[in-house]
């Protein structure tokens, strides 16, 4: 213990680089979005129609999976926090399911699309005008890249779910455990606002 | 060092989260019913305030930004100022052209 507390470290440093990466994802979805809403504006009509044939149920379901994993991840900083190994790694456990349960969720809900001939470059979908191929183009991509996040962060949560157990992160040392949170809250709320913006506004 | 340590180990309690996966809860489910109703061209801007209420508690409570230096949430509005100035700027250029 006591040569671990030699090493020089700085938590808020490496907290603050964290967040300028955050910052990069920001962008890069921010970037999307504006690609979004003014395909958005110019093909209003086709975008509504489109958006209907989505599942709001199945959205629901899958931001409420989030939402709750992204509340066991940070509860597991404060379990770290309070020396409780044991519930820190149930909630690790929990948050990690719940991404996968959400990625399952996305999998059902791509196949049926693709079952539909609803993909891009789809000659089925091409038929159905400009607006759709547009729509359909934003969903697979903007939800695929978010799918792609969740991935990343399921194994980042699996590396700090082994060092928790073997000790590593610790009561006095959990910086890493809090970076992989944040980038588990990011993941989180860009689907905030992804799920209104293709499942609700129709 | 002493302050670093200070906010460094500030815990948030496991109460204080549920009460904000609560709230996050409830304005999912407002969202959801809200947009289900006809509001129009409205539909779009009150499913983006309830996106930036919930952003807010995320941003606050559960990535700690609350209780982290000032100059993070700085940083924060910025980007986030940023990105809706520019989609702001581009949809006004679409609209008036």
């Amino acid at each position: 213990m006591n040569a671990t507390a030699d090493i020089h470290r700085d938590d808020m440093a490496s907290k603050f680089g964290m967040w300028l990466f955050l910052f990069t994802e920001m962008l890069l979805f921010g970037g999307l979005f504006i690609v979004y809403s003014v395909y958005r504006f110019r093909n209003a009509e086709a975008f509504h129609l489109a958006s209907e044939e989505l599942s709001v149920a199945v959205g629901t379901i899958n931001t409420l999976i989030l939402l709750v994993s992204s509340a066991t991840i940070a509860m597991s900083i404060t379990a770290v926090q309070k020396s409780d190994k044991r519930l820190s790694l149930i909630l690790l456990g929990i948050t990690v399911l719940l991404g996968i349960i959400f990625l399952v969720n996305k999998y059902f809900e791509w196949g049926e699309h693709i079952t539909e001939h609803i993909y891009p470059g789809s000659s089925i979908l091409s038929l159905r005008g400009h607006g759709d191929v547009l729509f359909y183009g934003l969903y697979f991509f903007m939800t695929g890249l978010h799918a792609l996040h969740i991935i990343v962060g399921l194994i980042f949560i699996g590396f700090t779910v082994v060092a928790v157990s073997r000790n590593r992160i610790n009561s006095g040392n959990y910086v890493v455990l809090e970076n992989c949170g944040l980038y588990w809250h990011l993941v989180d709320m860009i689907w905030i606002f992804l799920f209104p913006l293709f499942y609700l506004i129709t | 060092m002493e302050k670093t340590e200070k906010t460094k180990d500030h815990i948030i309690s496991y109460r204080t989260y549920l009460y904000v996966l609560g709230i996050l809860i409830i304005l999912t489910l407002i969202s959801v019913s809200v947009t289900s109703i006809y509001l129009g061209p409205l539909t779009v801007a009150v499913a983006l305030i309830i996106a930036v209420f919930k952003s807010s508690f995320v941003l606050r409570i559960f990535m700690h930004l609350k209780f982290e230096s000032r100059l993070l949430t700085v940083l924060v509005i910025l980007v986030a100022s940023l990105v809706t100035s520019v989609i702001i700027i581009t949809l006004l250029d679409y609209i008036y052209r």
